[in-house]
């Protein structure tokens, strides 16, 4: 076993982990911390989308020894302050973005991504970026026009309610 | 203006929130203090006498806490099949045995044979590496007419063949209908594929099972979309627990699209183990497991004929469908190609005289069950690809064909023994034309022409028929289930209500939408009315959320629950108010006098109901709680037409979706916002069975599109934003709130639209390709096209 | 999967005196090794991870004007750094996979491997680029030596990849649709002294140069050139999303459209 420390949302975090243990492993069942999900095995879903120094990655591809001494933000660090819904999530809410949630921390945290690089993608840009995320219940429409939105453009022209 | 609340009002989703932010309670979050956890050693072959499996290394592996095999459930029920189908000459199906570990034979690739409980699921994964099978391998039979032929290697020895059934619907029709045919002026037939599929919920199968020693009761937690039902099949057929042992508690779930319906081995052996072993025990299945032990989807091979009089009007449908079952039959799998695919033939067309014949057959493949749609999408496709074939036939505009046969008068006896109540197909398909920009076609044709691309259009019609019922008719055509729904609804002393409903909520956004119905029926606000589902414990019974029934069911049931609230509470009223009960008006949370201005608050009869002082006592019990089971007269018949257009790479084979149009008519709407995301979510599972997905074994029997790496899952760039349109609408005549459900449509009326507009398209280039199987990949598109 | 130790060394030498330990395994950014250890299809007792040593990363230019790429680089730096040297390669890079997997995936571990459906073993060979190890330098046409076989020995770390820069290229692909893996793609290089055409996601042998094209482009650069030219399906790669005769017929149309894409 190997102590691993790192900060994860903001906080200090800790534990001793196994050379296998994934970093996804690690915050769900020794940090508890189980919005981040795992939804395959070939690293292909993007359900487990975690930010580790700032960057998306799947966290069930990544060992937990190697996220030591890193920052890691996952999905219950993303809400505002006060508890409230931040822009991305509120926007996931407004645009009904979700369905069954499975997919959607690993979406969000992607989004988060994605606005930091590009802070006002087209169309395209959204759908190619998610390449790496795959939703079975939306069918896409309503995740891609909730990140358009959060990134402040007007999404009124698509369809649908 | 939209509504801001109550039935009709895009409210937001309540359950988002937790979704959003981490705090959804998946069943793989759920850990209890002690656990331990299972690994099952799977088939890697599809057929083979099991003559031995060897635990002896295994047993003493670091952390092992128990293995089992076969042996150990040699004295527990096999796994129940839910409907038993009568073939042509009235004798029941085969039914072979279905064991929760494998017993003498292993007849799929996935099959457990083994389970070993260990402190960790890595240590249960290396004792089984050490387990030791003896299997001799036999031939394995995975083509379905290979499979009934004499002489093919049988998946069940004790049964006379592999044949499950054969099904003849309506077999006294049979004659009339071969006649017609010999009559008509013109017949077309076309053979094809409905590919396998796998449902691929984002989230995998996970039980917890938990057995508690003092009150000798067991729980299970799993991913499931009706644990009333698994309490029932489970306890009942599988290992004998009664129910008032027996919880089962189905929390936040992660998508389900049928395959979390059928109750599986995994359920049953964490539950049987956690007792076994005293201690819980988890199983979280990989994506990878999930491939081969989730059942699998569609599979049917079909021939279907359409015959036409002079006049272009359909005179006869013909079907000859092969459809596989797998290995075994999973809990729902012999209704999907009979009854949810026999009763649809018609569509929305008036064809007098109709004739399916089904063969189930069982192959050495994973089980094969309801998946989105089940049985409808196959009868959908075949038909509106007929239609479409035989449109091109006749040089006749497809739509045109169409319209001119459409069933215009309601209500309408089919000839496959359903009784549509509504629908007004010519509007939807009026409202289509609109949003597809017909006009416009020409145009955007010749702009990727320009960009030497092809572009096609195509359309189709769906019928769908949800909330399938009454019980007593399900009972004779062989369900072996009631298809009925529970609410209770009980209202708490200070105002505040909860619905316990059996219905369960796996994305459909029911603690949402149930809400707003019932705070329509009482004018409340929706944050005073709580959802719950999912908890044998919680709720009376359920028959749970399949077949787009929640809210035509479930939904019924609360608001007759509901009804019953108010009644009672008005009788309250009529106290309170001095005033007698037929004159005491409900409306925006009050109770008054019709035509005078004498009236008491909501808040206040519920609290009388819970502090009796000034009450009824003599005539009325205190309390406010009611609970209602609504059994549906009919099924509900959605429907819709959609339009796609696709652009095609002819040097690539490439197909992409450039527009795809969708006119439904679900009847009355309760929350807009959803309904649409339901769509959505449809056509995205449709246009992947179109274009990507794809289930394929090789004549071995070994399942080689094994994961996401060559299972196509549509992506986000692989779809467009969608033009969905509910506004036809044609009520339901015969449930309360007018509904008729909506979480299949998208997926049961998207294939056609789509393989029609690749063949318009391949047609524009020259190729005039009579069919192209699904998925469409770019690589039969290029052979088509080349061939 | 099996249990395995990990080094973390954060330099190469310290790297490479880790790989002498048994049963050592080199691990980059570890987007398909782990899902193969997940399979357990690998059973390493140290998993020697190169991730920490900076001397392995970024992108830089030699004096002879190469793109000089460190193993341990991501795919996400490549798109970004390299765009300004070599657009064509960061183009290449910043199509590999996804987002997340371009985080953490590196150029040595996708050389490394030569998956024959990978894409990086496409943009070295088409870019006559030198694989630099812990002790030597191989030219990319020595280096891929079919389906996940290379020139490295037991325990040889690439550490670096040099690029010559040609006046223009391109990575032309279409994409496998489950793996997201290319089906084909093609990568054309023009160089002052001539074309070379490197194919990944065909052949049962890996990535490979196509001489013919690499010919009739050298004397005429346009998309005609190749319109005539065919390759042999039998020995390509045939499954579930092609056979060998259309995986063939795609080697001739990405390599027509990376043409065209040069102009």
């Amino acid at each position: 076993m190997t102590q691993v420390k790192m900060t994860v949302n903001g906080k200090d975090a800790s534990g001793d982990v196994e050379g296998r243990t994934l970093l996804a492993q690690f915050l769900r069942d020794d940090l508890g911390l189980t919005g981040t999900h795992i939804g395959c095995d070939t690293s292909q879903c993007g359900a487990c989308v975690v930010h580790v120094n700032g960057e998306a990655v799947k966290a069930c591809t990544m060992l937990a020894v190697e996220a030591d001494g890193a920052e890691v933000a996952t999905i219950e660090g993303q809400a505002n302050a006060d508890g409230s819904l931040n822009v991305i999530q509120q926007a996931f809410q407004d645009h009904h973005g979700l369905q069954c949630g499975f997919c959607t921390p690993g979406m969000v945290m992607s989004a988060a991504a994605l606005l930091k690089e590009n802070p006002k993608p087209t169309e395209a840009d959204v759908r190619h970026y998610l390449d790496g995320n795959i939703c079975r219940c939306t069918g896409y429409h309503n995740i891609v026009k909730a990140i358009m939105a959060a990134s402040g453009q007007d999404v009124s022209a698509i369809a649908a309610e | 203006m939209p509504k801001d609340g109550g039935i009709g009002a895009s409210s937001k989703r309540r359950e988002d929130v937790r979704f959003l932010t981490g705090n959804g309670n998946y069943t793989d979050d759920i850990n209890l203090r002690g656990q331990a956890y299972v690994h099952f050693l799977r088939s890697d072959i599809a057929h083979g006498t099991l003559k031995s499996v060897d635990t002896s290394a295994a047993e003493g592996m670091p952390g092992v806490v128990q293995i089992f095999t076969g042996k150990d459930f040699e004295a527990v029920g096999g796994m129940p099949c839910g409907w038993q189908v009568t073939d042509k000459h009235g004798q029941p199906m085969q039914e072979p045995g279905h064991p929760v570990l494998a017993q003498g034979k292993v007849r799929h690739v996935g099959e457990p044979i083994a389970a070993v409980v260990a402190e960790t699921y890595e240590q249960a994964r290396d004792a089984a590496e050490a387990i030791v099978l003896d299997i001799d391998e036999l031939p394995a039979v995975v083509d379905m007419k290979e499979a009934v032929k004499d002489g093919a290697p049988k998946v069940h020895d004790d049964l006379t063949s592999n044949l499950c059934y054969d099904w003849g619907f309506v077999e006294e029709n049979k004659g009339a209908v071969d006649e017609a045919f010999n009559n008509a002026a013109h017949v077309t037939t076309l053979e094809l594929t409905n590919n396998r599929l796998i449902a691929n919920p984002m989230e995998p199968r996970v039980a917890v099972g938990d057995y508690s020693r003092s009150g000798g009761e067991h729980t299970l937690y799993t991913t499931s979309q009706n644990p009333h039902v698994i309490r029932l099949l489970m306890g009942a057929f599988v290992l004998g627990i009664p129910e008032h042992k027996l919880r089962v508690v189905a929390p936040d779930v992660g998508g389900g699209f049928g395959t979390k319906i059928f109750h599986y081995q995994e359920e049953a052996f964490c539950t049987f183990a956690a007792k076994a072993c005293n201690r819980p025990v988890k199983w979280t299945s990989t994506r990878s497991e999930a491939f081969m032990s989730d059942a699998h989807g569609r599979d049917h091979v079909t021939k279907i004929e359409l015959a036409l009089d002079a006049d272009n009007n359909f005179t006869a449908l013909r079907t000859d469908t092969y459809a596989n079952m797998g290995a075994y039959l999973s809990t729902f799998a012999p209704s999907v190609p009979t009854w949810l695919h026999g009763t649809l033939m018609a569509g929305n067309y008036k064809t007098p005289l109709i004739y399916v014949n089904v063969k189930a057959v069982f192959t050495n493949t994973v089980p094969v069950d309801a998946y989105r749609g089940a049985g409808r999408p196959e009868a959908t496709y075949q038909l509106e690809r007929l239609v479409d074939k035989a449109a091109h036939e006749l040089g006749v505009d497809p739509i045109a064909l169409r319209r001119q046969n459409f069933i215009t008068e309601f209500p309408y006896a089919t000839p496959v023994a359903v009784e549509y109540d509504t629908g007004d197909y010519v509007a939807t398909m009026d409202k289509l034309e609109e949003m597809a920009d017909i006009a416009g076609f020409a145009a955007r044709r010749k702009e990727s022409e320009a960009k030497g691309k092809l572009r096609g259009f195509g359309v189709n019609c769906y019928i769908e028929a949800c909330g399938i019922a009454p019980s007593n008719l399900v009972g004779q055509l062989g369900a072996r289930a009631g298809l009925y729904e529970s609410a209770t609804v009980r209202v708490n002393a200070t105002g505040g209500l909860v619905v316990m409903t059996g219905s369960h909520s796996h994305g459909q956004g029911h603690e949402t939408s149930f809400a707003q119905v019932v705070a329509e029926m009482i004018g409340i606000d929706e944050n005073m009315i709580e959802i719950v589902h999912g908890d044998t414990a919680r709720t009376p019974m359920g028959m749970g959320t399949y077949g787009s029934r929640s809210i035509a069911v479930g939904g019924s049931a609360m608001v007759r629950a509901t009804e019953k609230i108010i009644a009672k509470a008005k009788k309250i009223a009529s106290h309170l108010l001095e005033a007698s009960e037929g004159d005491i008006e409900l409306k925006d949370g009050a109770f008054s006098v019709a035509g005078t201005d004498k009236s008491v608050a909501w808040g206040d009869v519920t609290l009388a109901a819970y502090v009796p002082h000034n009450y009824p006592l003599e005539d009325i019990e205190p309390g406010l709680e009611e609970t209602a089971f609504y059994d549906p007269s009919n099924f509900t018949y959605p429907s819709g037409a959609y339009a796609c257009e696709v652009e095609l790479d002819p040097e690539t084979g490439q197909v992409t979706i450039e527009r795809f149009s969708a006119a439904d008519d679900f009847g009355n709407i309760i929350n807009p916002m959803i309904v649409t995301g339901q769509v959505h979510g449809g056509l995205a599972q449709g246009i992947g069975q179109a274009l990507l997905e794809n289930c394929v074994y090789d004549s071995d029997g070994q399942l080689l599109s094994a994961s996401y790496m060559d299972y196509a899952m549509p992506r986000a760039a692989d779809l467009p934003f969608y033009d969905v349109d509910h506004s036809c609408q044609t009520p339901c005549t015969h449930n309360p709130l007018g509904v008729k459900g909506c979480g299949e449509a998208g997926a049961i009326g998207s294939p056609p639209a789509v393989v029609n507009a690749v063949i318009d398209a391949m047609r524009s280039g020259g190729k005039d390709v009579a069919h192209i199987d699904m998925p469409v990949s770019p690589a039969r598109v290029w052979a088509a096209m080349n061939g | 999967m099996y249990n395995f130790d990990v080094e973390r060394p954060s330099t190469i030498q310290d790297a490479v005196k880790a790989m002498g330990r048994e049963e050592a395994q080199p691990m980059s950014g570890g987007q398909t090794l782990i899902p193969t250890l997940k399979a357990r299809l690998a059973a390493p007792s140290v998993l020697v991870s190169l991730t920490g040593i900076d001397e392995m990363k970024g992108v830089c230019l030699d004096d002879e004007g190469r793109v000089c790429i460190g193993g341990a680089t991501t795919h996400a730096t490549v798109a970004r750094e390299a765009e300004a040297h070599y657009p064509a390669l960061a183009s290449l890079a910043a199509r590999i996979g996804d987002p997340a997997v371009r985080n953490r995936g590196t150029i040595g571990g996708s050389i490394a491997n030569n998956d024959p459906s990978a894409c990086y073993p496409a943009g070295a060979l088409g870019s006559g680029a030198t694989i630099v190890t812990n002790n030597r330098e191989i030219a990319a046409d020595d280096y891929f030596q079919g389906m996940f076989e290379t020139a490295l020995e037991e325990g040889e770390i690439v550490t670096e990849v040099k690029f010559p820069v040609p006046t223009a290229a391109h990575y032309e692909k279409i994409l496998q649709p489950a793996s997201r893996f290319p089906l084909v793609a093609a990568f054309v290089a023009k160089f002052s002294d001539g074309v070379r055409v490197a194919i990944t996601g065909a052949s049962n042998d890996g990535v490979f140069r196509w001489a013919e094209a690499e010919q009739a482009l050298s004397s005429n650069f346009s998309p005609d050139a190749v319109a005539g030219l065919s390759l042999d399906g039998s020995n390509m790669i045939s499954d579930l999303h092609g056979t060998g005769a259309y995986r063939a017929h795609l080697c001739g149309v990405m390599t027509k459209r990376a043409v065209a894409a040069i102009g």
